[in-house]
């Protein structure tokens, strides 16, 4: 068997964001489903200017993303980070519903709460019907975060804070 | 652009079958016509619910397409039931569309053929082109009088293609167009990151195939099909396929395949194409079959 059925270990996960799976988990209805992730699609709102402008830079480009997702880190002063989400292509609606899951999930949590977020959360969200290129792209975004997240983390400890 | 401009511009185009492809400005002006249904087939499940053509219905290459218990597609009777369902009848003129080019929207339309639901077409850049011209997009989900539509048995002859015939087909040394991207034909791409066991056990392509993905038939910066003359650039003059040839095409799974094999049958015109759906996670995981590196 695939890892598709994996249940990620809550244990480890942010309050909300266990919240959310455990409301996404109980959904056996493909129409609910979709109907509420889409609902989080609507909320979507793209990285503001002061992160970062057009073009985005590759480095912030989530592989083998087709929605051209990109993804970034803001270190605030509280030592917690701030999430940004861009999804260029227009028909990117899973891109924007899993930033924004992402967004609620991990936004004013210290660093390490994104590592504990396995990449193939987004299967319990999205459903098994998710098909591979799209489970692989919106995997890559939550790689991305992680790496981001873990890249803060490392500077956060090099300063000694 | 007035219907019949927009006609003679796909015209122009000097396909084999230019009736069965249709541009947007068609769709917007006969979308209500009776005798119509237009289908939206998609990757993505979250399209379709989120906007879509006024009318459209939804046919979902999983749960309404593939048999949920045995790979295969769904046999005459769901296929009647499904016909019944969004209000199609033997005389019902399916208009197709969806999102990656008509990648799902291909399928679609290659599987009612093999029901042999004639009166099929598609609409040229899918999706993607009727909401960059900013056209009408609606959320709500209409409902038509179930129609009656007769069982007929699927015929998985003519444009559908098996493990063992395949096999055959490449002992024959005839042609094979693998349309997946170049790192799967290589081999240096197995599978999706993390999921070593959802991929094939062996990178490569089955012997003698070419490469040619699927996008290439395509103008990436609207999804519609190159001309004619520009196809046969690609599938002629460099890779030596004729119309006289037996071909089979594969992908993956057997979706950016249909839309290839779309290309060759209705644009180009050739008689003989055949869509192998086992594909790649079939003849790469199969015991006892050859497959080749570059």
């Amino acid at each position: 068997m695939g890892q598709f059925g994996r249940a990620p270990d809550r244990k480890t996960l942010t309050p909300k964001l266990e919240e959310m799976l455990e409301i996404f988990s109980g959904i056996s209805d493909r129409g609910e489903r979709a109907e509420m992730l889409i609902e989080l699609a609507d909320q979507f709102k793209e990285v503001p200017e002061h992160i970062a402008r057009r073009p985005f830079p590759e480095a912030h480009r989530v592989q083998r993303c087709e929605s051209e997702a990109y993804v970034w880190a803001e270190l605030l002063a509280d030592g917690t980070l701030k999430y940004h989400f861009a999804v260029e292509n227009p028909q990117g609606i899973s891109a924007r519903a899993m930033a924004v899951i992402l967004d609620e999930a991990l936004s004013g949590t210290l660093p390490e709460a994104a590592e504990a977020v396995p990449a193939d959360i987004c299967f319990t969200f999205f459903g098994k019907e998710l098909s591979m290129g799209k489970g692989q792209g919106l995997m890559g975004m939550v790689t991305l975060l992680k790496g981001l997240a873990r890249q803060l983390q490392l500077a956060r400890e090099r300063s000694g804070q | 652009m007035s219907q019949v401009q927009a006609s003679s511009e796909i015209k122009e185009r000097g396909y084999k079958n230019a009736e069965i492809l249709v541009s947007t400005d068609w769709v917007a002006e006969h979308r209500n016509d009776p005798g119509l249904r237009l289908v939206e087939s998609n990757e993505d499940m979250l399209l379709y619910p989120s906007g879509h053509i006024p009318g459209a219905v939804q046919v979902d290459w999983t749960g309404d397409l593939n048999d949920q218990l045995c790979r295969d597609y769904i046999d005459g009777e769901r296929f009647a039931a499904l016909m019944k369902r969004i209000g199609v009848t033997p005389d019902t003129t399916v208009v197709f569309y969806g999102d990656k080019s008509n990648w799902w929207a291909a399928y679609a339309l290659w599987v009612f053929r093999l029901f042999g639901h004639e009166k099929v077409k598609l609409m040229d850049g899918g999706r993607l082109k009727w909401e960059m011209e900013g056209r009408e997009m609606t959320r709500e989900v209409p409902a038509y009088q179930p129609t009656e539509y007769p069982v007929r048995q699927r015929d998985d002859q003519k444009i559908r293609a098996f493990r063992d015939e395949v096999h055959q087909h490449v002992k024959a040394g005839k042609k094979l167009v693998d349309v997946r991207s170049t790192p799967e034909f290589t081999g240096e791409r197995l599978h999706m990151e993390d999921y070593p066991n959802e991929g094939a056990l062996r990178g490569g392509h089955i012997p003698g195939a070419r490469s040619v993905p699927w996008a290439r038939a395509i103008n990436p910066d609207n999804g519609t099909f190159k001309t004619a003359e520009e196809l046969k650039a690609i599938y002629e003059q460099e890779q030596g396929l004729s119309s006289s040839d037996e071909v089979v095409v594969y992908c993956r799974i057997g979706e950016r395949s249909s839309h290839t094999w779309f290309v060759l049958t209705e644009l180009l015109g050739y008689p003989n194409v055949r869509n192998y759906d086992g594909s790649w996670t079939e003849w790469g995981n199969s015991v006892g079959l050859p497959i080749e590196k570059p």
